[in-house]
């Protein structure tokens, strides 16, 4: 037990001392080079304006977190429907598997622009259209790798006890491709949060974390714009952290760790 | 009656097309009911590939294969045998007992029966305190030795293996091999034994059949005469050295038209 609290103080300390001497020198810069405010604030600025406005932040933060939550799930579910039917249909998985890697690398965040003008303007659909379809291709490409990606000594083995198609998808299939899912789901998280913030950018509602990012900095409020920032990396960090944990619930006998290990 | 007769099997790969291979030709093998047999013979001599055959991962191009009195197909839908691989090919997300299971659970045999067959299996092959362990957290013997088991669960009256223990280290696999024979002996199973090892094969089996490449076909059945139960006193018989040398020169025999040999086409 002693070890392995030691072990954990040993993975926090540094990053957490080299974090809190990051702020400290910040401070510190901002402080003895007598740096404007509206170029650099320094951090006890914007924990005093983050703290004021805690509020607001939440309220942004909720709107900003629903939209990219909605989408993070309405992604994931399309994605691995998508991908169960790829996996049955070989034919459309080279169709629409390189074309989905390929709209991947684009960023297709810029078409709420476009959804922005098929939707009332106060409305969040365009902004969890945008985070479900990027969340869609991330799970889609990931899941159908990991069903049809098994081991061939799985696939001879199940051969050899006269599995049916259907047996070898419950208990080869699936179970093969539950860690690439958990990876999709962390890679989407913080992906889903970021696409909402800058769906943001493309008008509509101002009451995002994102829009009000910019809207303060546009009023020179930089300590405030900074408060938001701090909300958004509380936000996205949130995301990723509810997505690891799930994981590691999920994965049973440290498969992940496994996997990590690289067999 | 025999557990396995193949009479005038042929297989080609990509039939017709100009890059047919033959894979085998004219294999004629009967193996009786509680036989050893290994099968041994360069890189591409199509060993493994009649392995697939009599379990009916593969269809034969031409010829009549009987596996325990019906047709390939009929054995492997009644699941009559067990096979194990090279890699345990475990699966990674069931415990050690689970994958023992998994078999039984095709054969939908409700989860009591199940339980029980895996407790029994995990004592042949000494791994009771490992049940609930899993794969990852055991060594390969014992990972081989788990694959071994699972493939026993059903109980089949032949087991099929293709160089199960050929990525073990040589301590663990001379002891793997006594635990085998001392298994099958237990049990009367039929074993049919692909190999590289030219000592593995002469140890474990009453008959090694010496097959040649391009196109695979059986050059000699060397019989194996070793008198009384094998155990590690066996390694020093003179029988068993004899056995070596018969095998040394059958494979002497059979035409080598690559340098490469001990690396097996998978």
């Amino acid at each position: 037990m002693s070890s392995r609290s030691s072990s954990i103080v040993r993975s926090v300390l540094p990053p957490a001392v080299f974090g809190v001497a990051f702020i400290a020198v910040w401070e510190l810069v901002v402080k003895g080079f007598n740096l404007k405010p509206y170029f650099l604030a320094p951090p006890s600025k914007i924990w005093q304006k983050f703290t004021e406005n805690i509020d607001l932040v939440w309220g942004a933060a909720k709107v900003s977190g629903t939209n990219a939550l909605i989408g993070l799930l309405l992604g994931a579910f399309l994605g691995m429907a998508m991908s169960f039917v790829l996996s049955r249909f070989r034919f459309l998985n080279n169709l629409i598997t390189p074309l989905a890697i390929a709209l991947n690398a684009i960023p297709i965040f810029v078409l709420v622009a476009v959804l922005n003008n098929m939707f009332a303007i106060t409305s969040e659909v365009p902004r969890r259209i945008m985070v479900t379809l990027v969340v869609y291709f991330i799970v889609l490409v990931n899941v159908a790798k990991g069903l049809t990606q098994v081991s061939p000594t799985h696939v001879e083995l199940m051969k050899s006890y006269a599995a049916s198609d259907t047996q070898i998808l419950r208990k080869v299939r699936i179970p093969n491709a539950v860690p690439y899912l958990f990876t999709a789901l962390k890679i989407s998280a913080p992906a889903s949060v970021i696409t909402a913030f800058v769906s943001e950018y493309f008008g509509g509602s101002q009451n995002g974390l994102g829009s009000r990012i910019t809207s303060n900095i546009a009023n020179s409020k930089n300590a405030v714009a900074w408060g938001y920032v701090l909300g958004a990396c509380l936000l996205g960090l949130t995301f990723y952290v509810i997505s690891s944990l799930l994981e590691g619930v999920a994965t049973p006998g440290g498969r992940a760790k496994r996997t990590k290990e690289g067999r | 009656m025999s557990a396995v007769e193949i009479t005038n099997i042929s297989k080609a790969f990509n039939l017709g097309s100009s890059n047919q291979v033959d894979a085998l030709t004219d294999i004629n093998l009967s193996i009786a009911s509680g036989e050893f047999v290994s099968l041994i013979g360069p890189s591409g001599c199509g060993k493994s590939t009649l392995l697939r055959l009599i379990a009916n991962l593969i269809e034969p191009t031409s010829g009549e294969l009987v596996v325990n009195g019906k047709s390939a197909k009929q054995a492997r839908l009644d699941q009559d045998y067990g096979m194990a691989f090279q890699q345990s090919g475990l699966f990674e997300w069931r415990t050690v007992e689970k994958n023992i299971e998994l078999p039984l659970e095709l054969k939908g045999w409700d989860k009591a029966k199940r339980q029980a067959r895996a407790t029994e299996m995990l004592e042949l092959v000494k791994l009771s305190d490992f049940a609930n362990h899993y794969p990852w957290q055991l060594s390969g013997g014992m990972q081989q030795r788990v694959a071994i088991a699972r493939a026993l669960a059903v109980h089949p009256s032949l087991l099929l293996m293709d160089e199960p223990f050929g990525a073990l280290d040589e301590m663990t696999r001379e002891h793997m091999q006594s635990e085998l024979l001392s298994i099958c002996r237990a049990s009367g199973t039929t074993v049919v034994f692909v190999t590289h090892s030219i000592p593995e094969a002469v140890y474990l089996s009453n008959r090694v059949v010496v097959m040649s490449p391009r196109p695979g076909r059986v050059t000699e059945i060397v019989d194996v005469s070793i008198e009384g139960e094998r155990n590690d006193a066996t390694r020093d018989n003179s029988a068993f050295f004899k056995g070596i040398t018969s095998v040394r020169e059958a494979l002497r025999g059979v035409e080598m038209s690559d340098h490469v040999r001990g690396i097996e086409d998978r």
